[in-house]
C-alpha cells in the first residue's frame, strides 16, 4: 500500500495528528494512534499532539486489566520505530489535571543522523506554541 | 479544489455524517473535486445498506450512495475499523467466514492507507467528527 501510494504522488507532507481524549472511556485513542502508525508507514512526516483530556494517554503505568479492555499503551512505544520523532504536549492541559512530564511515559526514538542515539520524542508546549505548530502543518487529523 | 472528506461519527447520533454529505454535495455542485470520502471510527456505520431510519426522517446512508452515483464519488470505509464493528462485503464475508454481507451501494471496505493518500493528494483534507 505504501508504495502504491509514493508512487501516485512521492510527495512529503507533515501529518498532524491531535489527540484530545482519555484513553480509555472511547476508542479514539486506540484507532487515532493505529491511523497515525499507517502514516508513518506511508513515510509521510508525523507528528503527534496531545491536549485537553488527551494527555492521559501519555500517562506512564496504565493497567486496563479491571476493566477488561486491551491495554494498547505499549503501542505509543512503537512510535519511535516507525520513526516519529516529535510529540508534542500541552503544557496548560497537564497542569489542569495535575500532571507534569515526569507522569508521562518516556518515549524516544533512535536518532540516525547522531549514531541510533536515543533521543526523547515528548516536548512540552504552550497552547500559543501548538497553535503555530496547528498552522505550519500540511494535514490536521484530530481524534 | 481538491478535496478529501473524512466522517469520524456513525448516522443519527451526531451532526458530523449530516455536515459531512452538506458539504460533500455543495462542494461538488460547485465544480469542485472531491476525490474520496473516508469513514473512519463510529464513521463506518454510515456504509451499513440495512439502515431503516423512520419514513420521515432523511435516510443518511441512501443519501451518500445516491451521491455516489451522481458523482462517481469513492467512498471508502476503513477495514479495520468495519471489522471490529460488523460492516461486512462480499469480500469480507468470504475471508472472515461470515454469514452476510451489509455494504451499501457505493460504498467500498479498504484499508487506513486510502486516507493518508487522501491526505497526501488532496489540497484539503476536512474532518467531520465530534
Amino acid at each position: 500500500m505504501s508504495e502504491e501510494a509514493n508512487q501516485s504522488s512521492g510527495q512529503v507532507k507533515q501529518f498532524l495528528y491531535v489527540n484530545r481524549r482519555a484513553p480509555h472511556g472511547s476508542n479514539y485513542a486506540q484507532e487515532g494512534l493505529e491511523v497515525a502508525l499507517i502514516g508513518a508507514a506511508f513515510e509521510q512526516d508525523v507528528v503527534m499532539a496531545y491536549v485537553d483530556d488527551g494527555v492521559f494517554q501519555l500517562k506512564s503505568q496504565q493497567d486496563t486489566s479491571d476493566i477488561g479492555t486491551k491495554n494498547f499503551g505499549a503501542t505509543y512505544g512503537a512510535l519511535g520505530d516507525y520513526d516519529v520523532q516529535t510529540i508534542y504536549v500541552e503544557k496548560e492541559s497537564l497542569e489542569m489535571r495535575g500532571l507534569t512530564e515526569d507522569d508521562l511515559m518516556p518515549l524516544v526514538y533512535e536518532d540516525e543522523d547522531d549514531d541510533w542515539e536515543e533521543k526523547p520524542m515528548i516536548n512540552i508546549v504552550s497552547a500559543c506554541q501548538l497553535a503555530e505548530i496547528i498552522d505550519q502543518s500540511d494535514v490536521v487529523l484530530n481524534f | 479544489m481538491k478535496f478529501a472528506v473524512l466522517v469520524n461519527e456513525g448516522p443519527y447520533t451526531h451532526q458530523a455524517s449530516d455536515s459531512a454529505y452538506h458539504f460533500t454535495r455543495s462542494a461538488l455542485s460547485q465544480g469542485h473535486e472531491v476525490m474520496r470520502v473516508f469513514f473512519y471510527h463510529d464513521g463506518v456505520n454510515n456504509g451499513t445498506r440495512l439502515t431503516t431510519p423512520p419514513q420521515d426522517d432523511r435516510n443518511i446512508t441512501n443519501r451518500w450512495s445516491a451521491l455516489a452515483g451522481e458523482y462517481d464519488l469513492d467512498l471508502v470505509v476503513c477495514v479495520a475499523a468495519a471489522q471490529r464493528r460488523g460492516i461486512v462485503d462480499a469480500d469480507e464475508q468470504k475471508r472472515n467466514k461470515k454469514d452476510a454481507n451489509n455494504i451499501a451501494d457505493g460504498f467500498r471496505i479498504s484499508g487506513l492507507g486510502q486516507l493518508i493518500e487522501a491526505g497526501i493528494q488532496a489540497d484539503r483534507l476536512v474532518s467531520f467528527g465530534d
